[in-house]
């Protein structure tokens, strides 16, 4: 088992020998899904190299790689952080729509930034330390 | 901090949304939240990001910074610093005061840029047009986005009973990114509350030598 931590999630999954799991696995924790042509999120596929993947089962930390994302285990491996791709991050704020969030407020109610739309929206952050 | 500003713009389409970069959970920014509520009846968002999303989201490295989006859902400024300025670099150390110059340019700067946000939601100066808005963006470079994927998995770790690797973790994201106050702060901020003001931090803001801790906005 291990605990794999994507931006915005928290998965539990059986895995070997590092990130090899089930291509149902891979899809609930990448959202990509495994085809004969590669991994696949809607239109887009990206091939995998052939020793990331067999009897339908997937190397995620080398396909995490391939789409060009950080990797990291704490020193048990037991827990794992996918993070997302620079050129993701990077074309997403160029594109200037501002990435949508999700946030808790201090009572726990959820709040998404795109359900202020019409308004304008001053987005500041701040800390207590 | 902002509830003055919404309180005056809050029926011309506008809202604040205030997000607290606390790993260490809610409870350490709920009495600030109280404290602004209690002065009015509506509020703005006032948000928890205990990963510091936001800050992996839009490469933010300090707070406070913000970022002015329009009606669309555009960014029309990139992110900035939001009111604070250089000054308290020069503050006297052992009574933690500024020279009253310093306090009235730094509440002059406060002030102007509080001026700037009520311009653009009244008649929208101060927005950018997109090649502007777009040149102003930090750009992630891969260390960054790997200082990010560590900062969330030492912020998982610190809460999940293993605060040694948390630590770790989190002092590797900071060396990926050293110009993340947030991730310094946030690393050194484990049992004090304080600490991530101590003198280390004093240390490294002198090592920034003309380099700005808080670069002025682009008004």
């Amino acid at each position: 088992m291990a605990i794999i931590l994507t931006p915005t999630a928290e998965h539990k999954v059986t895995t070997t020998d590092g990130l090899w799991m089930s291509a149902s696995d891979a899809e609930k924790v990448t959202g990509w899904t495994l085809k004969p042509e590669g991994m696949c999120l809607a239109e887009r596929c990206v091939p995998l190299p052939v020793t990331a993947v067999k009897d339908k089962r997937v190397d995620v930390a080398a396909f995490w790689n391939k789409l060009g994302g950080p990797v990291v285990a704490a020193e048990n491996g037991e827990v794992w952080a996918l993070g997302a791709p620079a050129d993701e991050r990077n074309a997403a704020l160029e594109g200037l729509m501002a990435p949508d969030f999700t946030l808790p407020d201090v009572d726990g109610t959820p709040r998404t930034l795109s359900q202020l739309r019409g308004r304008k929206v001053f987005l500041a952050t701040w800390a207590s330390w | 901090m902002w509830q003055a500003l919404y309180d005056e713009l809050k029926d011309k389409g506008f809202m604040v949304v205030a997000v607290a970069e606390e790993s260490r959970g809610a409870e350490h920014a709920r009495p600030w939240i109280d404290q602004a509520r209690k002065s009015s009846e509506s509020s703005y968002w006032q948000l928890i990001d205990t990963d510091h999303r936001l800050s992996d989201l839009y490469n933010l490295v300090n707070v406070p910074q913000a970022i002015w989006i329009d009606e669309q859902g555009r960014i029309v400024r990139p992110p900035e610093t939001a009111g604070s300025t250089d000054h308290f670099r020069r503050m006297d150390l052992k009574t933690r005061t500024m020279s009253p110059e310093d306090q009235a340019a730094r509440l002059a700067a406060r002030e102007e840029y509080l001026d700037a946000v009520r311009a653009w939601v009244n008649t929208g100066k101060h927005a950018l047009p997109a090649d502007a808005a777009r040149a102003g963006l930090p750009k992630t470079t891969r260390e960054i986005a790997e200082a990010h994927a560590r900062f969330r998995l030492g912020v998982w770790l610190r809460a999940h009973g293993d605060p040694v690797e948390g630590d770790r973790q989190m002092n590797t994201a900071s060396a990926l990114h050293p110009d993340s106050w947030s991730m310094w702060r946030q690393a050194a901020d484990l049992d004090e509350v304080g600490k991530a003001s101590g003198p280390d931090f004093w240390k490294r803001v002198q090592a920034l030598g003309d380099r700005p801790y808080y670069p002025p906005p682009k008004l």
